[in-house]
C-alpha cells in the first residue's frame, strides 16, 4: 500500500494547459476520484502517474519516492483500461498470468495466484476462455484480476465501467468498491459519472480545464462545493446572484435584481459570491399553507415537470429566474403545469460559491 | 433475375481465371508437345524438367530470392510499419506518401531506373541486384498491410502491457507480434509473390547465365516452347495454392485467429 502525492504538476498540450499546478495527495488505501468533464484533465493526471504522460514540471511521488523518470514498466501500478485493453490471443489464464510472467515467478506461483485473483472476481472455472468469448462485465473483471494479480502500489482505474449498462454498472460498483476494501490498494478512479464518484470514493478532486476545483469527501464535496463549477457538474444546483448582504448574526443575503431574497445560515465569503441550492432541498407546498418560521420563502408556479418514477423534477418560474425542485413521488399525481406553489428552504441549505 | 446475373458474372470470372492454369495442367501431362487431341496422359515432361538444368536451376534462384526477399522485406516493414504508427518523428507523413508511388509506377520504369542506379553505383547485376531490387518494390506493400493491422489494434495493448510490467522487447513479443501476426503473414505472403512473380526488374538486373525463373520461362518461350513449362507451372501452381490455403486454414484474414 502506498500513498500517491501530485506536487504543482503542469502538462501542456500547445497552448492548452491539461494539467495546471495540479497538487494532491492520496493517502494509503484510499479510493480516490478523478471527477470532471471531458478535456478537464483527469485522464492526464492519470496517465502522467501511470508513466504515459510526460509533465513539463511538478513532482510526481509514489511511496515518497519521484517516478517522473521511471518507465511505466517499472513503476509498480495496476491499471484498468476503459476498453479492458485484454489480450485478444491470450486465454483468460494468460491475461491474468501475464504480469507475472514478466516477472519471471515460478510456474506453480503463477497458477496459485491467477486462481486466487480469479476467485476475487468471482470467475473461478472460466480460465480457458479466451476475452472475445466473455460478456463486457467479466471482461471487466479479467482486467481488474489482471491488475491486481501483480500486487501493484496502485491501482489507477481509466472509467473502467463506462462501457457498461446501467445495471451491470451498478452492480460492478458494489463489487469493485468490495474488492478494494478486501485487497486494500490505494485507487485512483477516473470518471466523468459524478453518481458513480459518489457512490464509490472515499475522496473525489473535481478538475475543470486542468486546474483542481476541489477535493473532498463526496457528502462534503456535494453538500459544500466551493465554486459555481462544482455545484453544477456534481449534481445540480440553483442559483441565486445579486448584492450579497451581509448578515447581523452569523449568516448573510442574497438579493437578486428581480427582488428576490435568499437568506444563507452561512457567512458569505470576501469578494463575489453567489448562492446555490440543491433541488432536492427545495419543499413545495399549496400556497395557502404555511411554510415553516426561518425558511427562505419564495412564491412560484409550475411550468413544467418531468416525471422519472421515484422522483419528479419541476421546473418553477420565480421572479427574476426559474429554478428545478425535485420532490419524492409521494402524492397520487404530479402537481399540474401552472399551478401556484410556494417554495421553501432552510437557510442552511443556501450555500456560497464562487462564480 | 438479379441473382441469376450476378451468378453468370461470378462463374465467368471464375472460368476466366482457372481454365487456363486448367488447361495447361492438363496439358502437362499430355504426351504430344504440340497438345495434340486426343490427349494420351504421360509423365515425360515432369522426367524432362527433372532433367532441365536451366530450368530449375532459375527456379531454384527464383525460390532462394523469394524466400530471403521475404524475410528481409517483412521483417524491415514491420518495423517500419511499427515506427509509422508508434511514433512521431519528423518526416513521418512524408515518407508515408513517398510509400506509395512505387506500388503504381511501372515495373519497367522502376526496373530501367535501377538497372541504370546499380550500374553507376557499381552494384552491378546478379542475384545480390535482384534481391536487393525485390527487397525495394516489396516494402510498401509489408508496410502497408502491417500498418493497418497494427492502426486497428491502437497502442492500448501495448500500454497494458507496460502497465503489467513488460519492458519494450517483451511487449512488442509477447503483445504486438502475436496480435499483428496475421497482418505479417499476409504481408510475406505478398512479399514473397512480388519476389517470386517479378519479371521485369529480374529481367534487367540478370547477367548472362543467371536467371530466374520467370525469365527463363520468357526466353524459353521465345526459344520455342515446350510442355516442361506446363509441369514446371504446374508444380508451382500447386504450391502457391497449397501455401495459401494453408495460411487461410490457420489466419481468418483481417479477423481474429
Amino acid at each position: 500500500m502506498s500513498a500517491v502525492e501530485v506536487h504543482e504538476t503542469v502538462k501542456r498540450y500547445g497552448a492548452v494547459a491539461a494539467l495546471d499546478r495540479v497538487t494532491l495527495r492520496v493517502a494509503e488505501g484510499e479510493f480516490f476520484g478523478l471527477l470532471g468533464p471531458s478535456g478537464s484533465g483527469k485522464t492526464t493526471l492519470l496517465r502522467a502517474i501511470a508513466g504515459f504522460v510526460m509533465p513539463e514540471s511538478g513532482e510526481i511521488r509514489i511511496d515518497g519516492q519521484r517516478i517522473e523518470t521511471v518507465p511505466v514498466h517499472k513503476r509498480g501500478i495496476g491499471m484498468v483500461f476503459q476498453n479492458y485493453a485484454l489480450f485478444p490471443h491470450l486465454s483468460v489464464f494468460d491475461n491474468i498470468a501475464f504480469g507475472l510472467q514478466v516477472r519471471g515467478i515460478a510456474k506453480a506461483e503463477i497458477t496459485e495466484r491467477v486462481a486466487e485473483a480469479l476467485r476475487l472476481v468471482r470467475l473461478s472455472g472460466l480460465e480457458e476462455r479466451r476475452p472475445r468469448q466473455l460478456s463486457g462485465g467479466q471482461q471487466q473483471r479479467v482486467a481488474l484480476a489482471r491488475a491486481l494479480v501483480t500486487r501493484p502500489k496502485v491501482l489507477l482505474l481509466d472509467e473502467p465501467l463506462g462501457a457498461l449498462d446501467k445495471r451491470l454498472r451498478q452492480e460492478m460498483q458494489v463489487e469493485l468498491k468490495q474488492i478494494q476494501r478486501t485487497v486494500g490498494i490505494t485507487t485512483l478512479f477516473v470518471t466523468h459519472d459524478q453518481e458513480e464518484a459518489l457512490t464509490l470514493c472515499d475522496r473525489i478532486a473535481i478538475l475543470s480545464e486542468g486546474r483542481l476545483m476541489q477535493i473532498g469527501p463526496p457528502a462534503q464535496v456535494y453538500e459544500h462545493p466551493q465554486s459555481r463549477f462544482a455545484a453544477e457538474f456534481l449534481g445540480e444546483a440553483n442559483l441565486f446572484c445579486g448584492s450579497v448582504e451581509r448578515g447581523a448574526a452569523a449568516g448573510g443575503k442574497v438579493r437578486t435584481t428581480a427582488g428576490v431574497a435568499v437568506e444563507s445560515a452561512l457567512p458569505p465569503p470576501d469578494g463575489e459570491a453567489i448562492l446555490a441550492v440543491r433541488p432536492e432541498k427545495i419543499q413545495l407546498v399549496d400556497p395557502a399553507k404555511d411554510a415553516p418560521a426561518r425558511a427562505n420563502r419564495v412564491e412560484g408556479r409550475i411550468l413544467r415537470s418531468i416525471y422519472s418514477g421515484s422522483s419528479i423534477a419541476y421546473r418553477i418560474e420565480i421572479p427574476g429566474q426559474e429554478l428545478t425542485v425535485f420532490e419524492q413521488n409521494r402524492a397520487a399525481a404530479p402537481r399540474d403545469a401552472g399551478a401556484a406553489v410556494t417554495l421553501f428552504w432552510a437557510p442552511e441549505h443556501s450555500i456560497w460559491v464562487t462564480p | 433475375m438479379a441473382p441469376i446475373l450476378l451468378r453468370s458474372v461470378l462463374v465467368l470470372v471464375l472460368i476466366f481465371l482457372y481454365l487456363p492454369l486448367g488447361v495447361m495442367a492438363v496439358m502437362a501431362f499430355n504426351q504430344s508437345p504440340l497438345y495434340a487431341m486426343p490427349m494420351v496422359f504421360d509423365t515425360i515432361w515432369f522426367e524432362r524438367l527433372a532433367g532441365n538444368e536451366r530450368l530449375v536451376g532459375a527456379g531454384l534462384n527464383s525460390l532462394a530470392i523469394a524466400l530471403a526477399n521475404t524475410a528481409i522485406a517483412t521483417a524491415l516493414g514491420t518495423m517500419a510499419a511499427l515506427a509509422f504508427q508508434r511514433y512521431r518523428f519528423r518526416g513521418a507523413t512524408l515518407l508515408q506518401i513517398l510509400l506509395l508511388p512505387p506500388i503504381t509506377i511501372p515495373w519497367l520504369i522502376i526496373g530501367t531506373a535501377m538497372l541504370v542506379l546499380f550500374f553507376w553505383t557499381g552494384i552491378g547485376r546478379g542475384l545480390h541486384a535482384i534481391l536487393l531490387g525485390h527487397v525495394a518494390l516489396s516494402l510498401p506493400y509489408v508496410i502497408v498491410v502491417v500498418g493497418a493491422r497494427l492502426r486497428s489494434f491502437g497502442v492500448t495493448l501495448e500500454e497494458a502491457a507496460a502497465t503489467l510490467g513488460a519492458g519494450p522487447w517483451t511487449t512488442f513479443r509477447r503483445v504486438t507480434l502475436p496480435v499483428i501476426a496475421p497482418g505479417v503473414v499476409a504481408a510475406a505472403l505478398f512479399a514473397f509473390a512480388v519476389s517470386f512473380d517479378q519479371f521485369v526488374i529480374s529481367y534487367f538486373l540478370a547477367p548472362p547465365g543467371v536467371s530466374t525463373l520467370p525469365v527463363e520461362i520468357y526466353s524459353a518461350i521465345r526459344k520455342g516452347f515446350t510442355p516442361e513449362i506446363n509441369a514446371i507451372s504446374t508444380v508451382i501452381i500447386l504450391v502457391s495454392m497449397g501455401l495459401m490455403l494453408a495460411v487461410a486454414r490457420f489466419y481468418r484474414f483481417g479477423g481474429e485467429r
